[in-house]
């Protein structure tokens, strides 16, 4: 039976781990390639390394980084941050990555998706969405780590982009990331529901309940956190031990 | 030397990283006579099977493949590609295994599957050694109906083929590369055989 997956996302800045709470104050969380051993070895199913560094060195010490993860990890790896061009992704997949997730330049530029789909298979191409729910009590579509509102309906971007040919969609709820309060169930369910690719579901895990009730009630096909994991509130294993009764799982 | 070999389908690169964490060196190479030459076969690939097929037949590298005699693993794509026909593109593929690709088809479940699932009815010496029902990553939207050449079988939507051997030719639909210690067995299975 196929199961659900749990997956812990690395945010990556200069090489490091970091953890933002609401997108903001950035603490140290150690050696990404050293926790992407540990979370493989506990039963981690998949493993997100989103890259935040802005300078130009960018791309270079991503690259090194990816490789570094693929000399060790035997599970499959997503990367993201930033990711804007088809020679990105390319050297990105050459050494090591399994996925990519792409987000604003997809956004501001559609047609990269199908030219990513087109060149490389919609099964390593994910979109990452940052959405976040507004007043009039609809979910929408930030750009730039969450700095930048936009007009677009989050399910509306997500219907687009999965015509033009991504393979998943990493759906992060601004309202509730960091919040440790629970992930956003109704517009995780709304694109769950309606999409024929997996939904990734992201922000606000902070307990096992959290990620029960995301598979249970928003019908989501992964849950990923980074804090919880990080800082060992919650252990994969016994993680996956509580949801192994309600919910097919990998042990 | 194990050869992987090298065309227009996808990411073959990782299947080269699974083998060096096991610590078995291998080229990427399209190149006939070192394919030729190889102890042992690999044909990965995640794509499109008639670009894929097509690709192959404009350099003869079908023909090649079908001459081999070494142990050949098809992963993915790769074992499609060695099937008599698929659904994708309606393409005439390798013919190596009697069996069709078709594709999966559901109102309520997720197209492509992506993820871990469990393969069972082990037939095959790619799987000594592992536990019953073991899991596997997987990522596919279509598959090999069973046949006489399935030696293990995953259940999607209905039971396919999660793997097939006939002679040399031994082949799995899921991602060995990519599944942990289970993925690094049957790598190391394949690596074995004599």
């Amino acid at each position: 039976m196929l199961t659900k997956r749990i997956i812990p996302c690395l945010d990556i800045k200069d090489g490091r781990t970091v953890k933002g709470i609401n997108f903001e104050s950035i603490r140290d969380a150690g050696d990404p390639v050293e926790l992407a051993i540990l979370y493989s070895e506990q039963g981690a199913d998949e493993l997100v390394f989103l890259d935040i560094t802005a300078t130009v060195e960018k791309r270079k010490t991503l690259v090194e980084l990816v490789k570094r993860i693929a000399a060790h990890i035997n599970i499959p790896f997503t990367v993201g941050g930033g990711i804007s061009t088809v020679e990105d992704v390319a050297l990105l997949l050459q050494n090591g990555a399994d996925k990519i997730a792409v987000n604003t330049a997809a956004f501001k530029n559609p047609t990269l998706i199908k030219e990513l789909s087109d060149a490389f298979g919609s099964q390593c191409v994910v979109l990452a969405i940052d959405t976040k729910k507004e007043a009039d009590g609809e979910w929408y579509v930030y750009l730039n780590g969450g700095r930048t509102k936009t007009e677009t309906k989050t399910i509306d971007w997500a219907r687009q982009a999965v015509d033009l040919g991504v393979g998943e969609i990493l759906l992060t709820s601004m309202n509730n990331d960091g919040t440790k309060n629970g992930f956003a169930l109704d517009i995780t369910a709304t694109l769950s529901n309606s999409l024929p690719v997996p939904v990734i579901a992201s922000g606000g895990a902070g307990t096992l309940e959290h990620f029960k009730d995301v598979f249970e009630i928003a019908n989501a096909d992964a849950a990923l956190a980074a804090s919880v994991f990080h800082y060992k509130e919650i252990e994969i294993p016994a993680l996956k031990k509580f949801l192994q009764p309600f919910i097919p799982i990998r042990i | 030397m194990i050869a992987i070999i090298k065309y227009n389908a996808g990411n073959v690169q990782s299947v080269q990283y699974a083998l060096q964490r096991i610590g078995v060196e291998s080229v990427v190479t399209d190149d006939a006579h070192m394919i030729r030459n190889a102890s042992k076969v690999i044909f990965p690939g995640v794509g499109h099977a008639n670009a894929a097929m097509q690709y192959l037949k404009e350099r003869e590298m079908d023909q090649l493949i079908l001459s081999l005699t070494q142990p050949v693993l098809g992963i993915c794509l790769g074992m499609q590609l060695l099937c008599n026909f698929s659904e994708e593109g309606d393409t005439s593929c390798l013919g190596v295994f009697d069996t069709d690709v078709k594709q999966f088809v559901s109102d309520h479940l997720k197209i492509p599957q992506i993820g871990w699932n469990n393969i069972y009815g082990y037939q095959s010496v790619l799987f000594d050694g592992l536990p019953e029902e073991a899991f596997v990553y997987t990522v596919h939207s279509y598959f090999a109906a069973l046949g006489k050449d399935t030696v293990a079988i995953t259940d999607y939507i209905l039971p396919y083929s999660a793997a097939l051997q006939k002679n040399n030719f031994y082949a799995v639909q899921f991602h060995p590369e990519k599944s942990g210690v289970v993925g690094e067995t049957i790598l190391k299975n394949f690596i074995s055989i004599l």
